[in-house]
């Protein structure tokens, strides 16, 4: 199959490789991130001369993270690829990574011949056993022939429902074996059942009982921008005048410089949306699933509401908060639906509450003055709010930003205004260290136009800085920060405050310097360490037309605020300076 | 509180493992489990006794039936249903009360699948508090060891089967169409 993407004629004779790269390319696929080996020699030899795009990246963890970053810039399904045995292995923490935050991905591994799997054959690992409860779906290729109807089913259960990963591993045998190729006309899922339109009786009761609530909020997160629902969000939110949270996956979903926009609650969100979601009667829950870092303890989780919970996975319905109006559906589908009853019902309606929604925005308004989202300034040293407020400047609310785990994503999530959905991705669910800087990778791949940053602690960044190669490779222009404290950060942080400040292996010494390991690669690095340097720093950073890596040594002991202690009630937030608390 | 749970899966390669992984993982005990074919060869019948608080029974049947492979999940603890089990035990028996172990044997319908100088082989079916009777019963006889076949349920009200629709390949967004068949399986 020549350099061309011209479909196959059905009943063509071709290998195993020349199948998988046919369904790819019917599938849409135009980049696939992965790392070569011994098993998968036939597929990477029939790639050789295929148009698909083959991103090589330096570690098969990070193909994943690149497929999702690509992924979540998009909203298409990530692609990667990773051989056998160690190549599969190193795979899974991206794939669990994907699931928690319901990312589509397909993986491709490769797997030892046929005949030598289960007798611990070089590179043999039971991939297929160990990625059961990593992925979505699983499958295993046992014959050429179900090739192309298992990987038209691994993109269709990637992409549909709720989203997530999906792996199929491929024996060398399979790669090499020829077949007539049949082209698949339709996929047979028959347990596979959605339910995406949602029940237009509780659609109108929860018109009713929202437009009925003093104290409406909007819980909004992940699943608004799987469905590509933000415009509805909007609509919605504008239509009844709703305040509106976004939880950390859902930052975007909702512009970041709507009025309506109260920001992100949990464990470091802030006071207004934390007070709002206790104080709340009606909590308006949209592809969000109550996670413990949004709700704290949940007995004092918002004691006084009432929960309109939709979501795609029945099983998210009161599975942590009971629902007393649920919507098993698509975002999109059911929030369009919503909008024209709640319009239908507008007149009689729209009068009923406005005494008490006004005073109840006052109340809002006031939390949010009282307790704004303020960066932290120092004339001697660069505070890491300070640094995220530069990059908010810079990006106006229009750049990409990945961040990996910990405070420098708190303070990215705080600080950073994302005024479009699939501008911030990061590490939700799982919290991954190392994912922020391949995942931008993807995110760059996917759109060359944009001006991506890659924030990572001086943690996290250490575990990516193979990928520089890749990087270079692929002449990515992505600004690498570094928000350097020199600790990890958060693990200090709870030391401080839980662990009588016992500072255990927190400590990162050995930091490289950035303008020579940036050069080892070719491209330009820095760094800084004073507040009067920031922000022209950042700007050469983003003129520089290739990458650039900036280091930025920021306050080694800055402590992320507002914070919900874990097992705390969500309105008795540590506000500043840390106050005796229990060990956690 | 003990939870009966009827699965149709397919009967495919790792069916089994993703139903015991699903309990697992969501850190649900399981009791017992029986499985085998169903007159369909491409389907299995499960029946999962789940020890859980009662407030999760409906997030256990939400996460089996989220399994790809699973056709049906069925909670039958509140429904109409037949559930039985199913012991094999072999008691030592002395020649002096062989007679008595064969009368109680009687009054639980059990029959004697093996008879030796030892002793007995019996089956015997029934609801497992039936069978732990049985079981005490015998033990009182002398030394026994016994098998249990886990419970089997078939529900009484016949359910219908809803089923996924094949989804034409390009259709961009999957149609919310199903099939529904009577389950005669």
């Amino acid at each position: 199959m020549a350099s061309t993407t011209q479909p196959v004629a059905p009943g063509a004779l071709l290998s195993g490789s020349q199948i998988l790269l046919e369904c790819l390319v019917r599938e849409g696929v135009e980049i696939i991130f992965g790392y070569p080996g011994g098993v998968t020699l036939p597929f990477y030899d029939a790639l050789y001369d295929h148009p698909i795009h083959h991103v090589l990246v330096r570690h098969e963890q990070n193909a994943a993270f690149a497929a999702q970053g690509y992924s979540r810039a998009t909203g298409k399904t990530g692609v990667c690829c990773a051989t056998s045995g160690p190549g599969a292995m190193n795979l899974v923490t991206g794939l669990v990574d994907a699931m928690m935050d319901s990312i589509p991905l397909v993986a491709i591994t490769g797997q030892v011949t046929s005949k030598l799997i289960g007798t611990d054959a070089f590179q043999e690992a039971d991939t297929f056993g160990i990625t059961r409860s990593a992925t979505k779906h699983n499958f295993m290729v046992k014959h050429v022939s179900e090739l192309p109807r298992i990987m038209h089913e691994a993109f269709y259960l990637a992409s549909s429902g709720r989203p997530g990963p999906v792996l199929v591993d491929i024996p060398k045998d399979i790669f090499q074996a020829s077949s007539h190729y049949q082209p698949v006309d339709s996929i047979h899922l028959p347990g596979y059942k959605l339910y995406t339109e949602g029940h237009t009786g509780q659609i109108r009761r929860a018109a009713q009982m929202i437009w009925e609530a003093d104290r409406p909020m909007v819980y909004a997160g992940g699943g608004i921008i799987h469905s590509h629902a933000h415009n509805e969000l909007r609509e919605f939110v504008e239509l009844a005048d709703l305040p509106c949270v976004n939880t950390l996956m859902g930052l975007g979903a909702l512009p970041g410089n709507h009025r309506n926009f109260i920001s992100m609650p949990g464990m470091h969100g802030s006071y207004a949306a934390n007070m709002g979601m206790y104080e709340t009667d009606l909590i308006i829950a949209l592809g969000v699933r109550f996670d413990d870092r949004v709700t704290g303890r949940l007995a004092a989780f918002a004691p006084h509401a009432k929960v309109i919970h939709v979501d795609i996975d029945p099983s998210e319905i009161s599975k942590i908060r009971n629902a007393e109006l649920p919507i098993v559906g698509d975002a999109k589908k059911v929030i369009t639906k919503l909008n024209r009853v709640m319009r239908e019902l507008e007149p009689e309606m729209r009068a009923l509450k406005s005494n008490a929604r006004a005073e109840w925005w006052n109340t809002i308004r006031g939390w949010m003055e009282k307790h704004p989202l303020v960066p932290v300034f120092s004339m001697d040293e660069i505070k890491p709010q300070h640094l995220m407020s530069e990059i908010d400047r810079i990006s106006g609310g229009e750049a990409i930003v990945t961040t990996d785990v910990g405070q420098h994503q708190m303070w990215a999530a705080q600080l950073i205004r994302y005024n479009h959905p699939r501008l911030w991705i990061n590490s939700g669910g799982l919290g991954t260290m190392g994912f922020g800087l391949p995942s931008a990778i993807g995110a760059q791949m996917a759109c060359p136009e944009k001006l991506v940053f890659a924030i990572a602690g001086d943690g996290g960044f250490q575990m990516s800085i193979p990928e520089f190669a890749t990087i270079a490779n692929e002449k990515l222009p992505i600004k690498i920060i570094v928000m350097n404290n020199g600790h990890l950060g958060m693990v200090r942080q709870w030391q401080e405050l839980f662990y009588n400040n016992r500072l255990s292996q927190v400590t990162l010494d050995s930091f490289p310097d950035a303008t020579m390991l940036a050069g080892a690669y070719g491209f330009k690095g820095r760094t800084i360490d004073k507040p009067e340097e920031l922000r022209s720093a950042l700007e050469e950073a983003v003129r520089e037309p290739g990458p650039y890596l900036l280091n930025v040594k920021v306050t080694s002991f800055e402590n992320v605020y507002p914070m919900v202690p874990a097992g705390g009630a969500i309105n008795e937030m540590v506000l500043g300076q840390p106050q005796p608390v229990a060990v956690a | 509180m003990l939870q009966t749970l009827s699965i149709l899966l397919e009967n495919k390669p790792g069916a089994l493992m993703r139903v015991v992984g699903v309990l697992a993982a969501r850190n649900y005990n399981v009791e017992s489990l029986t499985v085998a074919r169903t007159m369909d060869d491409t389907l299995s019948r499960m029946t999962i006794v789940v020890d859980v608080e009662s407030k999760v029974r409906a997030q256990v049947v939400k996460q089996l039936n989220k399994l790809v492979n699973v056709l049906q999940a069925q909670d039958l603890t509140d429904e109409r249903s037949v559930a039985r089990e199913m012991v094999l035990l072999r008691v030592r028996a002395e020649m002096s009360n062989r007679t008595a172990i064969l009368k109680e044997a009687e009054i639980f319908s059990a029959r004697v699948v093996d008879s030796s100088v030892e002793g007995f082989a019996i089956e015997c079916t029934g609801d497992p508090e039936k069978l732990d009777e049985f079981v005490d019963l015998m033990r009182s006889y002398g030394e026994i060891e016994v098998t249990r076949s886990g419970l089997v349920a078939v529900t009484l009200e016949p359910k219908k089967l809803r089923l996924a629709s094949p989804i034409p390949m390009g259709a961009s967004e999957e149609e919310e169409q199903s099939e529904e068949r009577v389950l005669s399986k």
